[in-house]
C-alpha cells in the first residue's frame, strides 16, 4: 500500500477548536454547585507538625469545610509507588518512601500540603487560609545530594539509616582492568541543576461524586488517566467502572502530569466522596513552583579512558540523583541517565555507580528528557574534553567512536528503564553528523570565519552532538476503531493527549488504513469511560505504541471492510480499493459502495448475524512493543558571546533528527522546535535556586526565565530516516528528542566561543553571572 | 493567587482622588496602571484595606510642551501613549528609546508613566532616565501642591517624598540643550526582563567639542537611581577620547553600591556598570557630537 | 468593605451586566461569570500571557485588572474572532503553519497579535519579537508562531487589498 496520508503535512483536525477558544480545558468545567479547594502548604521545608487549628476558617463565611491529615482518618495513606524496581536488578537497595495525601507528622519539602479548604469560590478559600492557625516546628534542613549522604545530615526519613534513596551499580567489560592499559585517562566532576518543567497550563482537577448514580467522575491535567482511575477506584474501595477519569485538553505535560498520585488528586476525590459535592482545584502558579514536580539534579564523578586516538575503551560514572522529598517514580531518571551516557557510542566498558538521595525539596519525576540530558551531557562533554586533550577535532572523535550501522540490534548489557536489557534497535549515525557538519558548513566556519572573526575581537564558537533517545516503551497501548454508519470513523484510545496532535497522527493513520478524509477520522483520547486500557504519555511513546495499536485496529476494520464488500460486491478482496469513503472495484469507477452503507449492512436490524461473525465495522487492537525504538541525531549551533556583557546570542541552530517513519513532519518539527526551546531554557535560562532553608528564591515567572520568541532562534530540521525494525510502522518517539542534547552542545559551543585556555564547562544550567565567573577566574589565573 | 478583599473607589476627578487620600492615609493604596501593584496583591503580598483607582482620571493623560520647550507628562498617561507619541520623540529622545525596552506590549498598553515614577521601582527605567533629564514631578495632595525634582524624589527601595495623602500628578522634561546626546544601555537576562544593569547617559558638548556636562544615572544597582557624580566630573571641559571615555567609566564603580541576587553578584553588576558606562557615553558623546544634534 | 458593585461591560459586542466584588479578576470575570473560557490563564502575575485579551482595543493582561475596571468599556477575546466553520486569517494561520501545540497560550498568542497586524500587516522581523514577547509559548519553540504571523500578515493585507 502507497502511502497516501503518513509522512504528510497535515494541518491538524484538533486546532479549530483550540483556536476558537472551544476546547475544554479542565478549569473550564463548571457544574452546578460546585465548590473550590485551597491548599495551606508549608512554609518550611523540613519541619516537625505540632498541630493545625482550623476553627477560625471554619467560621469564615462562605467556607464549607476544612480537613487535616487526622481527619481522613483510616483514609489517610502514603501514594502508591509507582515503578518500584523489580528484584530482576541485581544487588539494588530501594527505599520506598511515597508522598503522602496531607502532612502528618512533618513536612519534608516547602510547599507540602497541610490542609485542604473547600469553599464557595477560590477567593474566600484562599482568605480562609490565612485563617488557620499552624504549629511547625522547624527542623534542619538538606537541599545539597551531597551533604545529604554525610553522616550528620539530617534525615528527611527518620526510620531510614540515611538519606540514600536507592543504591544500583552497573557494570559491563571491565571498566578498572581497562582503565589501567589507557592511553589516556581523564576524569571530571560535572553539576547539573533543577528546573520546571513549566507547562503553560498548571495543574487541576474537579472531582464530582453522583450519589445516585454512585458514579465518580474526575477532570484531571493528567497525561494518564486510565493508571489514575484504576489507582483511585483501589483506594476508595470502588470499581473501575464507577470511577471515570477524563483527560480533557491539557494544556502541556513535558511528564510532571503523570506523576501519580498527586496529594491533591488523592484529597479532591476524598472531599467529593465525603461531601457529595462537586470540587475544583486549579493550581496557580506559585504552588507549581513548590508543588509539581521538578528535574534534573544530578553530580557525576566521571572518567572516560581512551586511545591516543581517541577511540574510547571505558568510561566510569559514579552519580548521586536527587530525588527530593520521595521517590514514587523509582530509578526511571537515572536509569535512563546511565543508558543515555553510553550515547551512539562503542563503550565496551562501563561502570556507573548510582545512588539516589533523599532531599527536603519538591520531588522530581520525568520532565521532558527524564534523566537523558544529563546522560548525554556527561558524554558528550567528556569527548570534547578528549578531543582538546588530544589533538583531535570534536567531530572527528565522535566519529570515530560511533557504533557501526551494521552492529544493530546492539544490546548494550546494562538495564534500562523498562528494566530490561537496553537494546538499540537500529541507528546510522555517521550520516546524521555529516549532514548536520555540512548544514553548518563546519569546515568553513572553523577555519575561515571564526579565526577572522576572533581578530576582530568577536567570540563567536560552534558546537556538535550527538545523542540517542529511547523511545517508546512498552507495556502497551490500545485502540478501538469504529466505522459509523454515517461513514465517519471514530477511534479511541487510552492515552491522553498534551498538545502532541495526536488527532491528526492517529486519524492519519486510520485513514490511510480506511480510505476516509483525516477530517472525517474522530478521535477520543484520555476520557476512561471510552476505552479502558492503557498507560499514558510519557516516554515519547505515543507515536509508537499507541500509533501501532492505532493501526493495527484499523488495519483489522480494513479486513472486515473488505470481505463484506467482496460479498456485497461479488468481486474478490484483491479487486477492491478503499478511497474517498468508498470501497471500489478498481478499474470500475461507478462500482462502489459506502463506508456508510457497509456499517450499516454489518449492524443489522433484521435478519441475523451469522454465527462466528461480530456486528459492526469495529476492532479494538493492542501494541506492546518487544523492547523501546531508539531515535537518535545531531545538533550544531553557532553562538555568539558578549565578552564584556556574557550575554550570549544564538545564530544558527541545526537539528538532524532520526525519529524513523516520520508520521507527519509538520507535527514532527514542531516537536523538536518546542523541545529545544526547553533544552536553550536548561542550558542557559532555567534554575531553580533554592535557599540552604529549602526555600525556592525564584518561584515566579519574573525570576524564573522560560525563555521568549526573542530568545529562541530560527532552527533549521533536517530528516533521516532509519525504520524502527520494532513496530509496523516503523516509527520512533520525537517528544523528547528536541530537549536532550542541547545542554550538551550549548555548553561546548559556548566554551568554543569563549576560546579561553584551561575553560571547561563543567555544569548545566549556565547563566552569565556563572560565564562571568569562569571567564574572569581564569583570566586571573593565566 | 486571588488578591484578599478591598473597599474600591474611583474617583472622576483629582480633587475626588485627593480627598480619598486625605480620609484614608496609609489605608489606601493608589492604584494606577496595576501592573506592579496587581501582582503583589495576587501573591497577597499587599493587601491594602483601600483601592483609590485613579483611571478614570482622564485630566491626568495627556502629553504637550511649554512654551519654553519643557515637555509636560501627565502621570496616568499610559507607556504605549508615550512611546508612540511624537513630540516625545522629539523632545526626549531618551524617553522614545526606553520605551519599547519597558516590559512588555501587554504592559506597556495598562501601565502609566507616573505609576512607573511613584512605585519607585530600582530596577525600572524611567525613574532614572527622569533623573539623568533633569525631571521634575509636581506631587499635588489636599493640602496644596509642590514640585520636586527627579533626584530629590527617590528615597530608596519602593519609596518616595511622597506622602500618603500625595500623589504625583505630573511629570516636567526640560528641553535638551543643543549637542546634546543621549544613550540608554542596559543588560538583561530576556529582552523584556528588568535590567541586571542598566545606566542612562546624557552629555553635552560646547562649541569647542569639550564636554560640558555629562549625566550618568543607573539603575539596579542601589536603592534607586543612581548617579555616578564624581566619574562624570572627570569629563567635564575635557576634551573627549575613547581613552577619557574608558577612564571615566572605570571609575563609576567607586560610587556604586550594587547588592547581589540570584541573578547576578556584586562584582558581576560592577563589572556590568562600567562596561555599559563605557557604551552609553561612547553613543550620547557620538549623538552629540553628530552634526543636526540640537535642542528641541 | 468590599461592598459588591454593579458593572456593564461590553464583551465581544454584547452588553453585560454584572454585580461582582470589586477584588475579582478580569480574567476570572471574562471566564467564570460570562463563561468565554477561551481566555486562559496561566501565572497570575503577568507574565506568561496567556490571558491577553483586548480593554479597548489594546492588549491587556486580563489577570492584571480588577473587573471593576472594565465599568464602561469595551473588551474583545478569542470569542469574537472566526468560529470552527470560518476561522479568522490569523486563526487560519495559526493552523496552516501549526503555531500550536497544546493551545493553552493559543488565545493570547492570537489577542496579542491580532492589534498588531490590524495596525500593519508590514512586519520586520523585530516588529514580530516585539509583538510576542510578552506571551510564553512552552510547546512550540515560536518558530511555526512567527511563520503563522507571517502568513496572517499575507493573508490580512490581500485581504485588505481586494
Amino acid at each position: 500500500m502507497m502511502a497516501k496520508l503518513i509522512g504528510k503535512r497535515i494541518t491538524r483536525n484538533e486546532d479549530p477548536r483550540l483556536l476558537t477558544g472551544q476546547a475544554l480545558f479542565v478549569d473550564d468545567v463548571e457544574l452546578p454547585g460546585m465548590l473550590h479547594a485551597a491548599f495551606l502548604r508549608s512554609e518550611y521545608a523540613h519541619a516537625k507538625l505540632k498541630g493545625i487549628d482550623l476553627s477560625a476558617a471554619l467560621e469564615r463565611p462562605g467556607v464549607v469545610a476544612a480537613f487535616t491529615a487526622e481527619d481522613m482518618g483510616d483514609d489517610w495513606a502514603p501514594g502508591p509507588p509507582l515503578v518500584i524496581p523489580p528484584p530482576t536488578i541485581e544487588d539494588v537497595e530501594f527505599y520506598t518512601r511515597t508522598q503522602v495525601p496531607l502532612v502528618k507528622d512533618k513536612v519534608r519539602h516547602a510547599g507540602e500540603p497541610l490542609a485542604i479548604v473547600i469553599a464557595d469560590s477560590r477567593y474566600i478559600a484562599e482568605d480562609a487560609l490565612d485563617d488557620i492557625v499552624v504549629d511547625l516546628e522547624p527542623l534542619d534542613v538538606v537541599t545539597n545530594i551531597e551533604r545529604a549522604l554525610e553522616p550528620d545530615s539530617p534525615l528527611v526519613h527518620d526510620d531510614l539509616e540515611s538519606n540514600l534513596a536507592a543504591h544500583l551499580v552497573q557494570e559491563k567489560g571491565d571498566y578498572a582492568a581497562i582503565r589501567e592499559s589507557a592511553d589516556k585517562v581523564i576524569k571530571r566532576r560535572i553539576v547539573i541543576e533543577r528546573g520546571i518543567a513549566g507547562a503553560m497550563e498548571n495543574r487541576g482537577i474537579v472531582a464530582s461524586w453522583d450519589n445516585k448514580q454512585q458514579q465518580l467522575t474526575v477532570w484531571d491535567t493528567t497525561q494518564s488517566p486510565i493508571p489514575i482511575r484504576n489507582g483511585l477506584a483501589s483506594m476508595f474501595g470502588l470499581s473501575e467502572h464507577q470511577v471515570r477519569v477524563i483527560a480533557p485538553f491539557v494544556g502541556g505535560g513535558f511528564g510532571p502530569k503523570i506523576m501519580m498520585f498527586y496529594p491533591e488528586e488523592v484529597l479532591l476525590t476524598w472531599s467529593t466522596l465525603k461531601m457529595g459535592k462537586p470540587i475544583k482545584w486549579i493550581e496557580d502558579r506559585r504552588e507549581n513552583f513548590y508543588a509539581t514536580t521538578q528535574e534534573r539534579g544530578q553530580i557525576h564523578d566521571v572518567e572516560l579512558a581512551l586511545t591516543n586516538d581517541g577511540r574510547i575503551l571505558g568510561m566510569r560514572d559514579d552519580f548521586l540523583h536527587d530525588t527530593g522529598a520521595y521517590d514514587p517514580y523509582g530509578l526511571t531518571i537515572p536509569l535512563n541517565t546511565q543508558c543515555h551516557a553510553l550515547g551512539p557510542y562503542d563503550i565496551p566498558n562501563f561502570s556507573s555507580d548510582l545512588k539516589v538521595v533523599f532531599t527536603n525539596k519538591t520531588l522530581t519525576t520525568p520532565v521532558r528528557g527524564a534523566g537523558r540530558p544529563q546522560g548525554v551531557f556527561v558524554i558528550e562533554r567528556m569527548l570534547d574534553i578528549a578531543a582538546k586533550e588530544l589533538g583531535i577535532d570534536r567531530a572527528e572523535i565522535r566519529k570515530r567512536n560511533y557504533l557501526p550501522r551494521d552492529v544493530f540490534p546492539y544490546d548494550n548489557l546494562i538495564i534500562d528503564q523498562a528494566f530490561s536489557s537496553f537494546v538499540i534497535d537500529s541507528g546510522d549515525y555517521l550520516p546524521a553528523m555529516e549532514k548536520a557538519l555540512k548544514l553548518i558548513d563546519y569546515e568553513k566556519f572553523t577555519q575561515e570565519e571564526q579565526p577572522k572573526l576572533r581578530e576582530e575581537g568577536r567570540r563567536v564558537g560552534i558546537g556538535v552532538v550527538s545523542f540517542i533517545e529511547t523511545t517508546g516503551v512498552g507495556p502497551y497501548e490500545g485502540a478501538r476503531v469504529t466505522i459509523e454508519s454515517s461513514g465517519k470513523v471514530n477511534t479511541a484510545t487510552g492515552v491522553g493527549t498534551q498538545g502532541q496532535g495526536h488527532f491528526t497522527t492517529f486519524a492519519q493513520i486510520v485513514a490511510e488504513q480506511l480510505g476516509v478524509d483525516v477530517r472525517d477520522v474522530h478521535l477520543v483520547t484520555g476520557d476512561t469511560a471510552q476505552f479502558h486500557w492503557g498507560t499514558g504519555t510519557f516516554a515519547s511513546r505515543g507515536a509508537v505504541v499507541a500509533a501501532n495499536a492505532v493501526n493495527a485496529a484499523a488495519s483489522i476494520v480494513r479486513g472486515k471492510v473488505l470481505k463484506l464488500a467482496s460479498e456485497l460486491l461479488d468481486t474478490p478482496e484483491e479487486e477492491l480499493e478503499l478511497e474517498d469513503g468508498v470501497v471500489r472495484v478498481a478499474d470500475i469507477p461507478t462500482q462502489f459502495i459506502s463506508l456508510g452503507d457497509l456499517a450499516q449492512r454489518s449492524n443489522p436490524l433484521r435478519g441475523a448475524v451469522e454465527p462466528g461473525t461480530e456486528p459492526g465495522l469495529e476492532a479494538t487492537a493492542y501494541f506492546g512493543p518487544k523492547y523501546g525504538a531508539t531515535a537518535f541525531g545531531t545538533h550544531a549551533m553557532i553562538v555568539e558571546v558578549d565578552p564584556e556583557t556574557m550575554m550570549v546570542e544564538i545564530k544558527r541552530y541545526i537539528v538532524v533528527e532520526d525519529c524513523g517513519t516520520v508520521l507527519n513532519p509538520l507535527i514532527v518539527e514542531g516537536q523538536l522546535h518546542g523541545g529545544v526551546a526547553l533544552g536553550i531554557g536548561n542550558s542557559f535560562y532555567e534554575k531553580l535556586v533554592f535557599d540552604d532553608n529549602g526555600q525556592l528564591l525564584n518561584a515566579s515567572f519574573a525570576d524564573y526565565l522560560i525563555p521568549t520568541a526573542a530568545e529562541i532562534p530560527t532552527i533549521e530540521i533536517a530528516h533521516q530516516v532509519t525504520p524502527s525494525p520494532l513496530n509496523p510502522l516503523g516509527s520512533k518517539g520525537v517528544g523528547e528528542a528536541g530537549a536532550i542534547p542541547v545542554p550538551a552542545l550549548f555548553a561546548q559551543a559556548v566554551e568554543n566561543a569563549l576560546g579561553v585556555d584551561g575553560l571547561e564547562i563543567l555544569e548545566s544550567p549556565l547563566s552569565p553571572q556563572r560565564l562571568f565567573e569562569l571567564f574572569h577566574g581564569e583570566e586571573k589565573d593565566a | 493567587m486571588k488578591p484578599a478583599p478591598f473597599e474600591y473607589i474611583a474617583p472622576t476627578t483629582v480633587e475626588e482622588a485627593l480627598g480619598h487620600l486625605a480620609e484614608y492615609g496609609y489605608d489606601a493604596k493608589i492604584l494606577a496602571g496595576g501592573q506592579s501593584l496587581i501582582p503583589m496583591m495576587n501573591f497577597r503580598l499587599a493587601q491594602p484595606s483601600v483601592l483609590v483607582d485613579l483611571n478614570k482620571l482622564a485630566e491626568l493623560s495627556f502629553i504637550r510642551s511649554e512654551k519654553d520647550g519643557e515637555l509636560r507628562i501627565g502621570a496616568m498617561t499610559r507607556h504605549f501613549q508615550v512611546e508612540r507619541d511624537d513630540l516625545v520623540a522629539e523632545h526626549a529622545p531618551l524617553i522614545h528609546e526606553a520605551m519599547p525596552k519597558i516590559a512588555t506590549p501587554q504592559i506597556r498598553s495598562r501601565g502609566t508613566f507616573g505609576g512607573s515614577i511613584a512605585h519607585a521601582d530600582p530596577a525600572a527605567e524611567l525613574t532614572t532616565i527622569c533623573v539623568a533629564l533633569d525631571g521634575r514631578f509636581r506631587c499635588q495632595s489636599a493640602r496644596g501642591e509642590r514640585w520636586v525634582p527627579a533626584q530629590d524624589f527617590f528615597l530608596g527601595m519602593f519609596t518616595s517624598v511622597l506622602e500618603p495623602d500625595e500623589m504625583l500628578v505630573e511629570i516636567a522634561i526640560p528641553p535638551m540643550a543643543p549637542r546634546t546626546g543621549w544613550a540608554l544601555e542596559e543588560a538583561a537576562r530576556r529582552a523584556h526582563d528588568f535590567a541586571l544593569v542598566g545606566v542612562g547617559a546624557v552629555v553635552t558638548l560646547d562649541a569647542k567639542d569639550c564636554c560640558e556636562r555629562a549625566r550618568l544615572v543607573f539603575f539596579s544597582v542601589g536603592d534607586g537611581p543612581v548617579e555616578a557624580v564624581k566619574a562624570t566630573e572627570m569629563l567635564i571641559g575635557k576634551e573627549v577620547s575613547p581613552d577619557l571615555i574608558r577612564a571615566a567609566a572605570e571609575a563609576v564603580t567607586d560610587e556604586l553600591d550594587p547588592s547581589a541576587d540570584i541573578h547576578a553578584s556584586v562584582q558581576y553588576r560592577l563589572h556590568l556598570a562600567r562596561v555599559l558606562a563605557r557604551r552609553a557615553l561612547e553613543k550620547a558623546f557620538a549623538r552629540a557630537a553628530a552634526p543636526g544634534t540640537q535642542a528641541a | 468593605m468590599s461592598e459588591a458593585m454593579d458593572i456593564t461591560v461590553t464583551v465581544n459586542g454584547e452588553v453585560f451586566q454584572k454585580t461582582i466584588e470589586p477584588r475579582l479578576l478580569l480574567s476570572d470575570f471574562i471566564r467564570h461569570e460570562l463563561n468565554l473560557s477561551g481566555t486562559h490563564v496561566g501565572c497570575e502575575h503577568g507574565v506568561c500571557g496567556a490571558c491577553t485579551i483586548l480593554f479597548d482595543g489594546m492588549p491587556v493582561r486580563s489577570c492584571l485588572m480588577f473587573a471593576v475596571q472594565a465599568d464602561g468599556h469595551e473588551i474583545r477575546t478569542v470569542e469574537d474572532l472566526g468560529t470552527m466553520e470560518n476561522l479568522h486569517p490569523l486563526q487560519e494561520a495559526f493552523q496552516e503553519a501549526h503555531a500550536l501545540q497544546c493551545g493553552f497560550c493559543t488565545s493570547g498568542f492570537l489577542m496579542s497579535i491580532l492589534p498588531v497586524l490590524e495596525g500593519t500587516t508590514d512586519l520586520s522581523e523585530e516588529d514580530l519579537k516585539r509583538a510576542m514577547e510578552g506571551n510564553l509559548c512552552r510547546c512550540t519553540g515560536y518558530q511555526h508562531i512567527r511563520d503563522a504571523v507571517q502568513l496572517a500578515a499575507e493573508k490580512m493585507s490581500s485581504g485588505s487589498e481586494s
